[in-house]
């Protein structure tokens, strides 16, 4: 059993990001980049199913720039064991990108594909099920929960309502959520041992799905800030502001 | 111009959400289709033809459809897809799994959880957790969109659409539904509730979240959310999340219970109209969005503040 995981070069979720003042995009200078935190999740149970022994390799593979080849060695310090980069400096969408992943696939034979539900950059939420789609794969998103059995998965899904269980013929494509598992931290010797684990790089070239974009940007705003609030100083200043200021109660 | 909104539903109640997204389609100009699938889905497709600006419901009712499983219904939204410009589905659980299938489907990209229809191609959506808004323009021939409900009042009722059945499409059954945990309340709906109590990781406890946050939402006749951290914690289950990656709210009055206000929570909040804060720390990020921020504990606030309300 092989598994696949996608892995996306993002800004760090914990750093408030810039709009440029001409609207002509976000501020990437100097911001600090990170694994996707839901493709973090997607190595970490990759990782645990090779070590439960229901897999035998993991194989990590990101689009996106040269530097993405440290994103690629966070999940191999994980415990990934060899990593696919597709070179492309400029911009590229999640059609193209399941496009891309969609010939990684047909070349690397996965059982299972764990892809993250959604980029925290983009916000998109779309290149998983997409490329379940192109493979004509079944697809369980948003998983909180992936059991292997002969041939089948059982994955428990968060859905607005709450869980819901499906079982599915593999191969699959997996998206996670959140709580899924909670990613461990490389340790250094771990880390030592990913410089040495093997990066194939692919050049943008090979691929020009990547280059067949479907959508312009026309410009990029800073959303509109709330007016600064008040401090109340007690419960009964609360509640008389809301019933005769807000007028919301 | 032709668009065909997508139905959201539980397999007898039609979603808000949904009559949220017909309002976003009536901005894009054009003649609205509603399809509605499922097993036993009479009362939704009737629903369905009730609301305002919709000309024709399409209904396809089968037995393998009774779960709204993403392979059967995206083949079928793929195979009505040709007759429509637009195809648009709320980005609920529900829409966010299908719609991408049926974009990729029609070779076309999909244009996430949209907060502002500019034009029948051209959107405007929030990335990186609602610090930044883009406007985009699709330049495909068919365009798949999905729709950010709390950005858009439901559309109402009063309509008498047609309702037309349309063939259930085989796929090879490669998925089961095993079963699922839906938790039935008599809250209103986190997403369409007027008030929205949450609390966060302050609470402390599951047992403290049920003896504070739970009646206060009742005492308001409110819905209640949490942050990720009190859903981590087991304080809470998973679809009250209130964010980035969870829910997105806009209610007229959201109170804040012992959440600190990360990027991802705001993302999924700051469009309510009037924010209500309680927090011990008055550093907290959450009172830089607050309209009304209080400084206390809320073990004390909370029960004065159940009080302060009794006393009409
Ligand atoms: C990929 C990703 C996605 C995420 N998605 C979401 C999301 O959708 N939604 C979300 O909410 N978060 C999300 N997060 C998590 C987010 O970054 C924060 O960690 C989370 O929102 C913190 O929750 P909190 O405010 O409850 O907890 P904390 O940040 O720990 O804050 C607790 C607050 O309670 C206060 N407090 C403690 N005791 C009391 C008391 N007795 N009385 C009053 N106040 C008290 C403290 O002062 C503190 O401000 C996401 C994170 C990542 C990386
Ligand atoms: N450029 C990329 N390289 C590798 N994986 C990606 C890329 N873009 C998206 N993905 C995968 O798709 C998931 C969802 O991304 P998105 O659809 O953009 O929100 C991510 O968590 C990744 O697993």
């Amino acid at each position: 059993m092989k598994i696949l995981v996608p892995v996306k070069r993002v800004t760090d979720p914990n750093i408030k990001i810039r709009v440029k003042a001409d609207g002509s995009g976000v501020d990437l200078t100097s911001v600090k980049m990170a694994i996707n935190p839901f493709c973090e999740i997607a190595v970490e149970e990759a990782i645990r199913l090779r070590e439960a022994g229901k897999a035998r390799e993991v194989v990590v593979v990101s689009i996106g720039p040269t530097a993405a080849q440290d994103t690629l060695r966070a999940a191999l310090a994980m415990g990934a064991d060899r990593a696919i980069l597709i070179e492309a400096e400029t911009g590229v969408e999640p059609l193209g990108v399941a496009k891309a992943l969609k010939r990684i696939a047909e070349a690397e034979n996965p059982d299972i594909i764990i892809v993250g539900k959604q980029a925290v950059d983009d916000d998109c939420n779309q290149t998983g099920q997409m490329l379940a789609a192109l493979l004509g794969w079944p697809q369980a998103t948003f998983a909180s929960k992936v059991e292997l059995g002969e041939g089948v998965a059982t994955v428990k899904r968060e859905i607005d309502g709450g869980l819901e269980t499906l079982e599915l013929k593999l191969p699959i494509v997996v998206t996670t959520d959140l709580r899924l598992n909670t990613p461990r931290y490389a340790s250094l010797p771990n880390i030592m041992k990913a410089k040495k684990k093997p990066i194939d790089v692919r050049k943008a070239a090979d691929f020009p799905e990547l280059a067949d974009l479907r959508l312009e940007v026309l410009k990029t705003i800073e959303p509109p800030g709330r007016a600064a609030g008040i401090k109340v100083n007690s419960i009964a200043e609360l509640v008389q502001k809301l019933r005769s200021e807000a007028r919301v109660i | 111009m032709r668009i065909l909104v997508i139905a959201d539903h539980d397999g007898t109640t039609m979603s808000d959400a949904t009559a949220r997204t017909v309002t976003a389609a009536t901005t894009m100009g054009g003649e609205i289709h509603i399809l509605v699938i499922g097993h036993g889905v009479e009362a939704v497709a009737s629903h369905a033809a009730k609301l305002q600006s919709v000309a024709k419901v399409l209904c396809a009712d089968a037995p393998s459809l009774a779960h709204g499983l993403a392979e059967p219904v995206a083949a079928i939204v793929a195979r009505v897809a040709g007759g429509y410009d637009n195809i648009v589905a709320p980005a609920t659980s529900f829409g966010k799994s299908i719609a991408p299938r049926v974009a990729a489907l029609l070779d076309v990209m999909q244009l996430s959880d949209v907060t502002s229809v500019i034009s029948a191609d051209t959107y405007e959506r929030p990335i990186y957790a609602g610090n930044a808004l883009q406007t985009i323009r699709s330049k495909d021939k068919r365009r798949v969109v999905t729709i950010r409900p709390s950005a858009f009042p439901a559309v109402g009722e009063g309509g008498t659409a047609p309702i037309e059945t349309i063939e259930a499409e085989t796929v090879p059954e490669l998925v089961t539904f095993k079963g699922s945990e839906v938790t039935k309340n008599e809250r209103p709906e986190l997403t369409s509730a007027k008030i929205v109590v949450s609390g966060g990781r302050g609470v402390g406890s599951e047992d403290q979240f049920k003896q504070l946050v739970l009646p206060l939402a009742d005492k308001l006749g409110g819905a209640v959310g949490a942050s990720r951290a009190a859903v981590d914690s087991g304080y809470a289950p998973n679809d009250w999340q209130v964010g980035q990656t969870g829910k997105v709210v806009a209610p007229d009055l959201y109170v804040a219970l012992g959440i600190s206000g990360a990027i991802q929570h705001l993302a999924g909040m700051k469009d309510s109209k009037v924010i209500v804060a309680i927090n011990k720390d008055a550093d907290a990020p959450i009172f830089q969005v607050a309209d009304y921020g209080l400084v206390a504990d809320m073990f004390q606030a909370v029960p004065q503040l159940i009080a302060e309300l009794d006393k009409t």
